[in-house]
């Protein structure tokens, strides 16, 4: 029985240690003024999608990222971890994606990778913090969806059952598959790279890479297919343009603004006994406390 | 047609405060805007509903009462909000920006078509200007926001498609009553014409939903605690503080990603929105981010043993000094005093 899932990951910039040049005049991010890294919640949602590969006989885990040619990082990454393989989408068509115009398009691209039982995602990316591509890919191909998932406690090839962590509590659904589930940061950490598998696959490449790096050893990739990273842009998508890129997002950015805050007027106090005491007594006096 | 909608979270027949404080706020936006403030309550035995929400000056509230509603599941809600929508044309919608609204917002947009910001922490009404087609928006909601980990703030305009969707967190809008005597209409939505019997797909087997034992968005006193507390051992004294001032203990995330306090404390952008009557950050540098959670506060005092520690910047009372040596003097004076 083959049993499809796949992981939903992102390359997001490190927003933990961003410069100044960080946005670009039209608001959107300059990318390559930033550390790339894997998203943190999609390495939890690899790491479910891996142990459910682990408890059904003959399933597979395939990793789809949607961005610049240096995202394919994303999916070697997920290799040296255990996925079998994944689909870098790529292409001009798509900047300036919005979450609506990010959904359409990696819908367009899971339509294309075949039936498929089960998709996980991360709960957000760190660059947006927005949470919604996961439930927008779900509307789109017409799957339900199970947000904030901490554990997928059994599967069948009928059922899933998921273990939910939400703000004051937890909460254990059921649902039919196929299924969207997206997965929190409370969830297990994802294993390290495998070793062997890491050496495995250290030269899996796109195409475009390979043309970049002048590579001559065009050969095994040949006798080792597996190292071929499928590269798709708009053409291998069946897709509707107005719906990518720019025009398919509703949401426009109309101003970015530096945060700023206005310096208040303060009053200095060394912790000696005196000063003490007279702010404790001032506080008392006007209220504040007491 | 065209007003200003806000979904209403139900737990155990209450709507929470998140949505009372988006009714408040909308309120305000649709007195702005000359339209009407309308909710919509799906769920079980939602008679009660109407009490609550109409002294916010909810002028119509849709009730879809059903035994399969409750607890919350997506496919139900969203089709219900979907094709509500598709017949009320909204010019605006919100929701909490909690695990029901940010899993509930993104499906019913997606499915409409329409813009949605999540986590906003402002919203108003103003125009906008789209000068490659020369065409100018009258009334638009800017949905404000901090983005990319909070180093900008964002505004955010969906010029052409309805509604314009918002979510945001409990707490950063305030909760206020229009008037106790208000009494709106009510409808009573037959549930089979807006939800299909194929939505309910996904079953809740079990569940365990704590009510928050903590308060600290109300406390008027909040005695926070960043990394520079520098243990949960050190943390005992700032509770010690918050006893004797009858206050709540709030963190940085820095505190609480090194274990010196609990998730539910962390206050900031990712955490709580406070404005309490006096902040006292103890060991706290001021990342944005937490910033964006207090500086609302009425007084703030900072304690830290650099004296160039950003907060300081917004701070009324600057004490340089050490938390091992200021929080034990505070307490000993103000005992010695408040008699
Ligand atoms: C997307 C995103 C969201 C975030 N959300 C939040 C959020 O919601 N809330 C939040 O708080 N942070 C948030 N952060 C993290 C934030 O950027 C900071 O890392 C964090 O607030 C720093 O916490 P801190 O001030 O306690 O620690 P530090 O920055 O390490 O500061 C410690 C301070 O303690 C002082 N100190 C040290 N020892 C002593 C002593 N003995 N006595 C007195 N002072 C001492 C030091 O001088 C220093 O100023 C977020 C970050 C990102 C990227
Ligand atoms: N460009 C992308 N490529 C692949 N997955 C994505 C992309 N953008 C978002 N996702 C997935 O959607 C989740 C939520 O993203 P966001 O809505 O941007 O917070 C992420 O954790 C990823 O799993």
């Amino acid at each position: 029985m083959s049993f499809k899932i796949v992981v939903l990951a992102k390359q997001v910039p490190d927003t933990r240690n961003v410069g100044k040049d960080a946005m670009k005049a039209d608001g959107t991010v300059n990318r390559a003024a930033l550390a790339a890294i894997y998203n943190p919640e999609d390495l939890n949602a690899l790491e479910q999608a891996i142990r459910l590969k682990s408890k059904i006989a003959g399933a597979t885990v395939h990793v789809l990222t949607m961005g610049p040619a240096r995202a394919a990082e994303i999916i070697r990454e997920s290799m040296y971890r255990g996925a079998d393989g994944g689909v870098l989408l790529s292409g001009r068509e798509f900047a300036g994606s919005d979450t609506l115009a990010t959904s359409y398009a990696l819908a367009c691209a899971l339509r294309k990778m075949g039936k498929i039982d089960v998709i996980v995602c991360g709960r957000q990316a760190i660059d947006g913090d927005t949470a919604q591509v996961g439930p927008q890919v779900a509307e789109k191909l017409g799957f339900p969806q199970i947000t904030y998932a901490e554990e997928i406690i059994d599967c069948t090839a009928k059922k899933i059952t998921v273990k939910r962590r939400l703000e004051r509590g937890v909460e254990i659904v059921k649902g039919s598959l196929p299924m969207v589930i997206t997965v929190n940061s409370s969830a297990p950490d994802c294993r390290p790279r495998h070793a062997k598998l890491t050496m495995k696959y250290k030269r899996a490449a796109t195409l475009s890479e390979k043309q970049d790096a002048g590579d001559d050893y065009t050969n095994i990739y040949n006798v080792y297919p597996y190292l071929n990273i499928p590269e798709w842009g708009v053409a291998d998508i069946e897709h509707d343009i107005q719906w990518l890129g720019l025009s398919g997002s509703p949401t426009k950015v109309k101003q970015i603004e530096n945060v700023v805050f206005t310096a208040k007027e303060s009053k200095r106090i060394t912790a000696s006994d005196q000063e003490m005491e007279d702010l404790m007594k001032e506080l008392i006096t006007n209220h504040t406390i007491g | 047609m065209n007003n200003l909608f806000v979904y209403l979270e139900i737990e155990d027949g209450i709507v929470s405060d998140v949505s009372l404080e988006l009714l408040t706020k909308g309120r305000t936006l649709a007195d702005q805007l000359k339209c009407q403030l309308e909710a919509v309550a799906a769920g079980y035995q939602l008679d009660k509903i109407g009490e609550c929400v109409f002294p916010y000056g909810v002028d119509t509230l849709y009730i879809a009462d059903d035994k399969r509603l409750a607890p919350y599941t997506t496919l139900p809600h969203t089709s219900l909000l979907v094709n509500l929508f598709k017949e009320e044309k909204p010019q605006i919608a919100f929701m909490g920006a909690t695990s029901i609204g940010r899993d509930l917002g993104p499906r019913v947009s997606s499915a409409l078509f329409s813009g949605l910001t999540a986590d906003c922490t402002s919203l108003e009404i103003g125009d906008y200007e789209d000068k490659k087609q020369g065409k100018v928006y009258k009334n638009l909601l800017y949905q404000i926001r901090p983005a990319f980990g909070g180093n900008i703030v964002a505004t955010i305009v969906n010029p052409d498609c309805r509604p314009q969707m918002a979510t945001v967190r409990e707490g950063v809008m305030k909760k206020e009553i229009r008037s106790p005597k208000l009494v709106g209409k009510t409808v009573k939505l037959d549930v089979s014409k807006y939800i299909p019997d194929t939505d309910f797909v996904v079953e809740v087997i079990e569940r365990h939903i704590e009510k928050s034992k903590l308060n600290i968005k109300n406390s008027s006193i909040i005695v926070a605690g960043g990394y520079g507390v520098g243990s949960a051992e050190n943390f005992k004294l700032l509770f010690e503080l918050a006893n004797t001032l009858g206050a709540e203990v709030g963190a940085s995330r820095a505190a609480v990603d090194a274990g010196f306090a609990d998730h539910e404390r962390q206050i900031g952008q990712t955490g709580t929105t406070v404005r309490p009557k006096l902040y006292i950050a103890c060991g706290i540098s001021g990342q944005i981010q937490h910033i964006a959670g207090m500086q609302e506060s009425a007084m703030i005092i900072s304690i830290n043993n650099d004296p160039k520690a950003p907060i300081n910047a917004i701070a009324d009372y600057i004490i340089t000094g050490s938390i091992e040596e200021v929080v034990p003097k505070m307490i000993k004076y103000y005992k010695k005093n408040s008699k």
